[in-house]
């Protein structure tokens, strides 16, 4: 339905940022997130930032993996 | 004279034609002994010779790591370096917009004369067209190239053999994402320069080192899997190569992310991927490397039968799909 | 972060995850004596499903329908003709996404209305439509506005500008659609049976995970939200076999990083603010009612289908099957067309166009020959 791409707010105007994608920079609406800070990571989709990343949620999400795995092969 | 433009009196044949010749392509080319005939005349060394012709047709002319007059330079020299031929002699025409700026042309073809003599060919003959304002876009340029060829340096495709392996020469897309990016329509600017370059020293080391190269391609328009699909068809084989193992810069894959480009299918304008005998592989990964323009290079698959003319990817999860030709324009996608 | 990110498509733990999926897979075809059945509601999961081999790896263990959230493609023929003849009239600029250009018409597709000389825009961001707007002050600018959830609040940010900033010579041509009202409409036909439903991860964004409580409350059916990666498509998948395996039915959130219960909050605001739902036809199924969203009456001058007086005949019929394609109810490979008639060069239905439609994920992806 659409591609989103995890980007880091490098410079905060009101409305909008300057966003790095992995070393290319572009400008994005943060209309969605008026409360994200610099150094935060977003999911961008039409040039628009629609959600800031959690990372402590990626993190548990991906613990949640590598657990199921671990304990399914050694066992 | 810095905002002198190109007019129409400059394709005419008369005294500014003149002029334009001898001060902005003679000056650059250095090509004076030719240019006084309506041929040039060159010595020949060896039985067979090899010639091709490309048209450059670029927007922007000027992007990061380059422009249309060491394109039209180098994507000539690379077609006959990839075919194991060393290359000599270029021709050159320009088709110019009326009212294009004679800097920017100067600057231009200032850039093929440095590229020209950064890889040892002689422009030794060209033309020039005018056309009238709104009839083309700015500037146009083919290069016609000659080279030499040694029986020895050349690929030999009829010994390709199931187990050889797929090697590129460094990271693929960089072409297609700095243009992407020059043409700043969408938005995103990357740092990325164009991959740009002639091949022909780095592929020169290879052949006159290593009697195990069966195929060279450079993967223009239409990336690596347009050409190593067109490979596969040509020469009736089936080959796989390795998602993981595909060299690819950062920037490449974010811009790629963000438009839903598949860099496989990116243009690269200074990369040729080599199949050779797996014996060999250590060999030329090593030529390669020791050349600036081969620094990345990779061994990204093998050839895994004959006469099917198949590309699979493999990929991360193990499982393996068919590689098409692009089919169409890539267009960036968004919902 | 984005080493954490990375590691979504680390290629280990997928071969892991794979084979833990195909384990409970298997366990449940024991039981059951057949594969569980899932659609993938959303275009861009079944472009990830095809690209990064998941579909096919898991190809004897669970049965991946593609269900209808590829935006160009369940958008009904009629709309698209009307939306191309915008094209015809002079002094217009027409932006879209990329998406929409080689989408054939009855008569041509945008490409070709470029190709005959009419200035067609592709953008990337919706409100760079409205800059071209004001670049360009003698002519009509239309932003051809297709999508779900998560484009339109988009839509409604470009609109947002256009009003703020009065640009005068902007509107809209909007056919949106929305995504419960499809559901509602595929489960009650009952035409496909599924065990669940993998949810789009970035649609839910907006909606948030407690938006689809419906599904298990009146059609008893699960759900688990996913995102685009790898092990995150596989994580999903493995949530659904395992509620299926222990009898829960629930909406679970597996994108818990960008996805919260409620929603994205200022994007719903932005949205109700502008648009209000209206009935949309879709391609193969009719008109859904409240199934999408459109300007509201307020907002009528910047609205394309007020400004300019469009009208088109009936389409002309093909043998294209996209219609069934969109419902699950037949794979791309069942059409006489695909492959053959139709292909991503000379498509003639939007589904082998756009970069999310099921038959160009299966020509590219998943042709063997």
């Amino acid at each position: 339905m659409c591609v989103g791409v995890p980007a880091k707010i490098i410079e905060k105007q009101e409305f909008s940022a300057v966003v790095d994608v992995m070393g290319s920079k572009m400008t994005v609406g943060i209309i969605f997130v008026p409360e994200v800070e610099v150094g935060e990571y977003v999911i961008v989709h039409a040039g628009q930032a629609m959600s800031t990343i959690d990372e402590e949620n990626a993190l548990l999400s991906l613990e949640e993996w590598r657990k199921l795995v671990d304990a399914r092969t050694s066992g | 004279m810095k905002d002198e433009r190109i007019s129409l009196a400059h394709g005419d044949g008369g005294e500014l034609a003149h002029r334009l010749i001898q001060d902005i392509f003679v000056a650059a080319f250095g090509h004076n002994d030719q240019a006084r005939f309506d041929a040039a005349i060159f010595p020949a060394a060896s039985q067979q010779m090899a010639i091709t012709t490309d048209s450059f047709v670029v927007n922007p002319l000027f992007f990061p790591g380059g422009n249309i007059g060491k394109l039209a330079v180098a994507g000539t020299v690379n077609d006959l370096a990839v075919s194991g031929v060393t290359p000599l002699y270029l021709t050159a025409a320009f088709m110019i917009e009326e009212g294009f700026k004679v800097q920017e042309l100067k600057e231009i073809v200032n850039s093929m004369a440095a590229e020209a003599q950064k890889t040892n060919v002689r422009i030794i003959a060209g033309d020039t067209k005018v056309v009238e304002r709104g009839s083309m876009d700015g500037l146009y340029i083919n290069t016609t190239g000659v080279g030499f060829v040694n029986e020895k340096n050349l690929p030999r495709p009829e010994a390709i053999a199931e187990g050889d392996s797929i090697i590129i020469s460094g990271t693929v897309g960089d072409h297609g994402v700095a243009i992407v990016s020059a043409r700043g329509e969408l938005g995103i600017k990357t740092e990325i320069d164009s991959d740009c370059a002639s091949l022909n020293d780095l592929i020169r080391n290879v052949v006159e080192n290593v009697d195990g190269v069966r195929i060279m391609r450079d993967p223009t328009r239409g990336g690596i899997a347009t050409t190593l699909v067109e490979i596969a068809e040509d020469f009736g084989v089936t080959m796989e190569i390795a998602e993981e193992e595909i060299p690819l810069r950062n920037e490449v894959k974010g811009v790629c992310e963000i438009l839903g480009y598949d860099p496989l299918y990116l243009a690269n304008e200074g990369k040729v991927l080599m199949i050779v005998n797996p014996s060999d592989e250590k060999r030329v990964l090593e030529l390669l490397r020791e050349h600036e323009l081969g620094k990345d290079a990779k061994v990204i698959g093998q050839v895994t039968g004959k006469e099917k003319g198949r590309l699979h990817l493999r990929t991360g999860l193990g499982s393996t799909r068919r590689l098409n030709r692009l089919s169409g324009m890539m267009l960036p996608r968004i919902c | 972060m984005l080493e954490l990110l990375d590691e979504f498509s680390n290629s280990e733990l997928s071969r892991k995850l794979l084979v833990k999926v195909k384990e409970a897979a298997q366990e449940y075809i024991h039981i059951h004596g057949r594969k569980p059945v899932f659609m993938e509601v959303c275009g861009s999961h079944t472009m990830a499903l095809a690209e990064t081999g998941v579909k096919m790896a898991l190809k004897d263990h669970v049965q991946l329908i593609s269900g209808p959230g590829c935006p160009v493609c369940v958008t009904d023929q009629k709309s698209i003709d009307a939306m191309i003849k915008l094209a015809d009239g002079d002094n217009r600029i027409i932006c879209t996404f990329g998406d929409m250009v080689r989408v054939p018409g009855t008569e041509v597709s945008l490409m070709e209305a470029k190709t005959q000389g009419k200035d067609i825009r592709i953008v990337y961001s919706p409100p760079d439509a409205v800059r071209i707007a004001e670049e360009n002050p003698d002519k009509e600018v239309i932003f051809l506005g297709i999508g779900f959830e998560t484009t339109i609040p988009v839509l409604a940010v470009a609109l947002k500008a256009a009003i703020d900033r009065d640009v005068h010579n902007f509107s809209m041509w909007m056919t949106t659609k929305l995504v419960e009202p499809i559901l509602r409409t595929l489960l009650e036909s009952q035409e496909v049976s599924l065990d669940g439903f993998l949810l789009p991860g970035h649609v839910s964004i907006i909606l948030g995970k407690n938006q689809y409580q419906y599904l298990v409350d009146e059609y008893n059916i699960p759900g688990v939200i996913s995102g685009f990666e790898p092990v995150e498509l596989l994580g999903g998948i493995y949530k659904l076999i395992r509620q299926l395996l222990e009898g829960r039915v629930e909406i679970e959130n597996d994108h818990s990083s960008v996805v919260t219960d409620e929603g994205n909050k200022p994007a719903q605001l932005l949205m109700e603010t502008y648009f209000k739902t209206v009935d949309e036809a879709w391609r193969g199924i009719g008109i859904i009612a409240k199934s999408g969203m459109d300007i509201r009456e307020e907002y009528a001058r910047f609205n394309a289908k007020n400004r300019f007086n469009i009208e088109v005949g009936e389409p002309r019929k093909t043998k294209c099957r996209c219609g069934e394609i969109i419902r699950g109810l037949i794979s791309p490979e069942a059409c006489p067309l695909f492959g053959k008639a139709c292909t991503p060069i000379q498509p003639i239905g939007p589904c082998m166009v756009s970069a999310e439609g099921t038959c160009a994920a299966h020509y590219q992806y998943m042709r063997e020959d």
